[in-house]
């Protein structure tokens, strides 16, 4: 038997097309995928994202345990509400999950993915003990994000003007606890997402989500699908968990290494041996992103094979760019690969492109149209 | 379950035929199959004049989710390809048994109609899948 959020009622009556993803019966799509990604970098889309995890930690070693479960160091974010994108690694480096941290006015929130809630919460409790710490999982929220340029405006129109005024300052990964004017519960707004677009992710008690859902689409929010969050993350050029990064996969290897904080030489965390030993060794690859201008889309698996290198380099994350209009993907390449490789696509081999990781950013192409451009 | 019109004859690989006169079908997907595709990108067409068998295969459709291949329901000529898939896939999306029609065939063998699925036969193939 599947979860399902909150919201899965409104989902159906929205016309959805539901399916399992991880277990939980969520929206692919509410007629066309692509359409709702339009609407997200030209306009703004919500999005039901409470299928992933929140824990809330507390305890007077909250702090301490978290420096010591988390690559990054969540001594960077003081002041309450502030949020850290960070790993959590195990012993040989590899990523566990990737998450946000924020400070609480109390202690810490770990908002996780959904696939791996369940083994992180084992995971999290097992380095818990020996701290005074609580975990709390949080299933009585829920989370809409809101994302495309008009996103705050949008969602300022139905929260009030007191509310849309502290968001419209709020910084990237920047949230606000706000009380809901009609029920006075607490509310997070955090300026954060997974699109590439300015937005917000909107952590609330489930039973007040979707009286907001409707409110939001009164005022001319549309829903939008996760086939539409997985093309305009990956336009974005973010890594997904199990796809670019897992548990065998070190966060060097997926440009994660600016969330590993180790300026604190005297502070030690899950992996940080692995890391140092492979920073040391110096990479075997990189992650990469890839353009085909031909037809057809590159697909997960795909073999790319790099001129001179034995072992071809695999796509991580392949699909149709609906803003370019032609397919891209990540994909994890021998070190020393240039700017062409071929991808053994599904009949033919077609020569792609090889950019930085990053496609579209706030509705504009964030490449070079030429290779040497 | 998706639309599944009576008049139409169709495979167990989801391709729809109708029965145009003259020796003469046109060949398109069905509901059921766009929706499992979803958005439909790019699309290959048979050349006019391809000579195909039944079960040949007759052109491809992706999606931004998957690839499919299209095959010949029956054998024949092929005497028109819809042109206007090549710019606007999404037509088969929309309209996949108007509109979004694949490519015409001239039968060689009519009685092969006969080898095809009933709306009611494809839709209980359909739901084992």
């Amino acid at each position: 038997m599947n979860s399902s959020t909150c919201l899965y009622a409104a989902h159906q009556k929205m016309g959805a097309k539901i399916v399992d993803f991880s277990g939980w019966d969520m929206p692919l799509h509410y007629g066309s995928q692509i359409r709702e990604h339009h609407a997200v970098r030209r306009d703004c889309a919500m999005f039901d994202v409470s299928h992933m995890s929140v824990v809330d930690i507390e305890g007077c070693d909250a702090q301490a345990y978290l420096r010591y479960l988390l690559a990054n160091d969540v001594t960077k974010i003081a002041a309450p509400g502030q949020g850290l994108y960070s790993a959590m690694l195990n012993d040989r480096g590899g990523v566990v999950d990737d998450l946000i941290v924020y400070a609480l006015p109390r202690g810490f929130r770990l908002v996780l993915n959904c696939a791996t809630g369940d083994k992180d919460l084992v995971w999290m409790n097992e380095y818990a003990k020996g701290f005074q710490v609580s975990l709390q999982q949080r299933d009585d929220l829920a989370i809409i994000a809101v994302q495309g340029p008009q996103a705050l405006a949008r969602v300022s129109s139905v929260v009030g003007q007191a509310i849309g005024d502290k968001l419209s300052t709020l910084k990237p990964f920047a949230s606000i606890f706000s009380r809901s004017p009609q029920t006075m519960s607490d509310w997070q707004f955090a300026r954060t997402g997974y699109t590439g677009e300015d937005g917000l992710e909107i952590i609330l008690p489930s039973s007040e989500a979707e009286g907001f859902w409707w409110q939001l689409h009164e005022a001319g929010v549309s829903p939008a699908g996760l086939a539409a969050r997985d093309t305009l993350r990956l336009e974005a050029g973010l890594n997904l968990y199990g796809h670019e990064m897992d548990e065998n996969i070190s966060p060097l290897q997926a440009n994660m290494a600016w969330t590993i904080a180790l300026q604190d030489s005297e502070r030690n965390f899950v992996g940080r041996c692995a890391v140092l030993a492979a920073l040391d060794e110096g990479p075997q690859d990189k992650l990469v992103g890839l353009l085909l201008t031909e037809r057809g889309v590159l697909r997960d698996g795909q073999d790319v094979y790099i001129e001179g290198c034995e072992q071809p380099g695999v796509i991580t994350s392949g699909s149709f760019s609906p803003t370019l209009g032609y397919s891209i993907a990540l994909a994890r390449v021998p070190a020393e690969a240039g700017e062409r490789a071929e991808v053994m696509m599904r009949k033919k081999r077609e020569i792609v492109r090889l950019i930085k990781p990053g496609f579209i950013r706030h509705g504009e192409q964030v490449f070079a149209a030429t290779a040497n451009g | 379950m998706s639309d599944t019109p009576k008049e139409l004859k169709y495979a167990l690989t989801h391709e729809w035929t109708l029965d145009e006169g003259d020796g003469v079908v046109s060949v398109g997907i069905t509901d059921f199959a766009q929706e499992s595709l979803g958005d439909v990108v790019y699309i290959e067409l048979p050349e006019v004049g391809d000579k195909l068998s039944a079960a040949d295969e007759a052109g491809a459709v992706e999606s931004v989710k998957a690839a499919s291949d299209i095959f010949a329901p029956v054998s024949g000529e092929v005497i028109a390809i819809n042109e206007d898939l090549e710019d606007s896939p999404e037509i088969i999306n929309d309209s996949p048994y108007g509109d979004g029609w694949f490519f015409k065939l001239k039968m060689s063998d009519p009685s092969e109609l006969k080898h095809l699925l009933s709306a009611d036969e494809y839709i209980e193939s359909a739901e084992e899948e």
